[in-house]
């Protein structure tokens, strides 16, 4: 256990996702700042990756006082081991008082190896990050209809993890300054995980996070039949695809499709949630979209207080005759 | 023969869970009596385990955390095809994070070595953060690999498993012993047979507390948790609602007048 240190950093683990900086730890840096500032402590980033020399002025353009950067062709794709070896190590070398990580498919399995490495608690896909009065880490995370705070009083770093799109991206400045800090990638290590291939499943529809319209579906599709014809609404609405949590327990649509605190965080202009209740851990995700429609066969149903448009109907019977009418609208 | 364990987690049934909801007065969590069921992805993992052991054979070991009431779920993973199961049931236990969690199942697991293989579900569908299966493979000194959508090669020492990753996958080698978090895609759990209860009925749950794991009070539990909740706040998101009336062609019919006034159509 490291000891509580009242002058540790703010550190922000980055992260590559194809051949750039993933937004979110672009977003955590902005977050970061702000922390960082309030403890009066500095802002320090750790990136690691093959050629990421070019990421470093990036990172501090962002708000970074600090880069902590890998540089080696063994680190070109996320390896447990050697991650882990490296920013536990760093991690024992300057014993940051927080530690941020995005809630990617690698953000959500470094976190908890470096937690329980660190002997330290972990938060998960908080939604927002504060200082309170006594300089500790507020990690809110929305749960049974309403806000849980989670604090991790004696033990360092304070560790959360953050899904794409909670924070809004930093703003850029060309006169920031900060330091680069090569760190030594170890040789040789043993890799109990080794990578033999990264397949990539092109996707298919719009980008949810890009979409205008978003149509989110949840367990009132009933089946997979009910489900179709959610995703033809999407279709023909030229909309990006949603979905609840049980909607992807049930193994109607993939994980990647799922909004709100453990999925996405999107603002479209149009949201339109079919067959869901408006249960919170969705409705945060959504919250900023400009028109919201609710679409439910239970008029008692929370999704009628959160939206501006509600349709008492069951979505098997409405969404056949509304593309219909759109049809007849010209819309195909 | 490969000996593998399962971690199982007994929740509240999640169709009726989101009835537990924050007082917005008391800022408290009521008293419920939702039924606890195997949560929904710990099936995938020990059905995982139950087609290893039928193609090649294994012994599998069911490991629980939870009160006395979570043994119905343990027994109830027997009846599938578990060989042994047990429960870590102790007042001490109460009110662990993931962290505390984690180390406490580990100490039992510890307790069954030689393991070559654990298997969880990613996530708990009342708990959410998908950290107990890789923290347990910290506190065992193994390997993880989460998010495991198929089980590639599961001949000799070195397994081939695919992992989601975002879009797509990764494939990697792992040299056991070795964790696995599963998602709902590496297969289809089985349900319960007659003949599997009838079985169960001659295996047996081990109950084991504080003592028996060799642990100290203020390392498991409430006390031992490195996070605490330190609030808990009601929350409402609220927009002025207009319900759209008339027969159900009427309200496609105005709808598609709302999105055509939004310029989305």
């Amino acid at each position: 256990m490291m000891a509580a240190e009242k002058n540790g950093a703010v550190w922000v683990i980055a992260e590559l996702g194809g051949d750039q900086i993933q937004p979110v730890s672009l977003q955590l840096l902005g977050k970061g700042r702000g922390l960082a500032d309030q403890l009066q402590v500095p802002l320090d980033c750790i990136l690691l990756g093959n050629e990421t020399e070019g990421f470093a002025r990036t990172l501090i353009k962002a708000g970074a006082d600090r880069v902590y950067i890998g540089n080696d062709p063994q680190l070109s794709n996320y390896q447990p081991d050697l991650y882990l070896d490296i920013i536990q190590k760093l991690a024992h070398e300057h014993e940051p008082a927080i530690m941020l990580l995005g809630s990617t498919f690698m953000g959500r399995e470094l976190a908890p190896l470096l937690a329980a490495s660190l002997r330290t608690g972990l938060s998960a896909h908080c939604i927002d990050l504060m200082i309170n009065e006594d300089m500790i880490l507020e990690q809110i995370i929305p749960a049974y209809g309403g806000l849980i705070t989670i604090i991790c009083p004696e033990r360092r770093p304070q560790m959360a993890t953050v899904a794409d799109g909670v924070f809004s991206l930093p703003a850029f400045s060309e006169q920031r300054k900060g330091e680069v800090v090569l760190v030594e990638v170890p040789q040789g290590i043993s890799q109990f995980v080794e990578l033999v291939e990264v397949v990539q499943i092109p996707k298919e529809g719009v980008a949810l996070e890009s979409a205008r319209v978003v149509v989110a579906g949840g367990a009132g599709a009933c089946d997979q039949e009910g489900w179709a014809e959610i995703t033809k609404l999407a279709e023909v609405l030229n909309a990006g695809l949603g979905s609840t949590r049980p909607a992807v327990d049930e193994g109607w649509t993939a994980l990647e499709t799922m909004i709100g605190q453990s999925g996405k965080m999107v603002n479209p202009e149009i949201y339109i949630g079919v067959g869901l209740s408006g249960e919170l851990q969705h409705m945060v995700g959504i919250a900023g979209a400009k028109v919201m429609i609710g679409i439910n066969n239970d008029r008692k149903a929370p999704i009628f207080k959160q939206v501006d448009y509600g349709i008492v109907e069951d979505c098997r019977e409405f969404i056949p005759v509304l593309l219909k009418k759109l049809e007849e609208f010209g819309v195909e | 023969m490969l000996r593998i364990v399962v971690c199982v987690k007994a929740v509240p049934n999640p169709e009726e869970a989101e009835k537990i909801k924050i007082d917005p007065i008391t800022k408290a969590l009521p008293r419920n009596n939702i039924a606890l069921v195997i949560n929904p992805l710990d099936q995938n993992a020990l059905e995982a385990a139950i087609q290893l052991k039928e193609r090649r054979g294994a012994h599998i070991t069911v490991v629980s955390m939870g009160p006395p009431v979570a043994g119905n779920i343990v027994k109830e993973c027997l009846a599938l095809g578990a060989d042994e199961g047990i429960l870590l049931s102790d007042p001490a236990f109460a009110g662990a994070d993931a962290f505390t969690t984690a180390y406490t199942i580990a100490k039992a697991i510890e307790k069954l070595a030689p393991i070559d293989v654990v298997f969880c579900g990613v996530a708990s569908s009342d708990g959410a953060t998908e950290w107990v299966g890789p923290e347990l493979s910290i506190f065992l000194g193994m390997p993880v690999v989460t998010m495991v959508r198929e089980l590639t090669h599961t001949e000799g020492e070195t397994w081939q498993v695919q992992a989601d990753i975002e879009n797509g996958y990764r494939l990697v080698r792992v040299k056991l012993p070795a964790v696995f978090t599963v998602t709902r895609d590496v297969n289809t759990p089985r349900k319960l047979s007659f003949s599997g209860i009838i079985k169960a009925r001659q295996k047996e749950i081990t109950a084991l507390g504080l003592k028996d794991l060799g642990l100290l009070d203020g390392e498991v539990g409430l006390r031992g948790s490195p996070t605490i909740v330190s609030r808990l706040d009601h929350l409402e998101i609220k927009r002025e609602m207009k319900l759209l009336e008339g027969t159900t062609e009427e309200k496609a019919e105005h709808l598609v007048r709302i999105l055509h006034k939004s310029g989305v159509i």
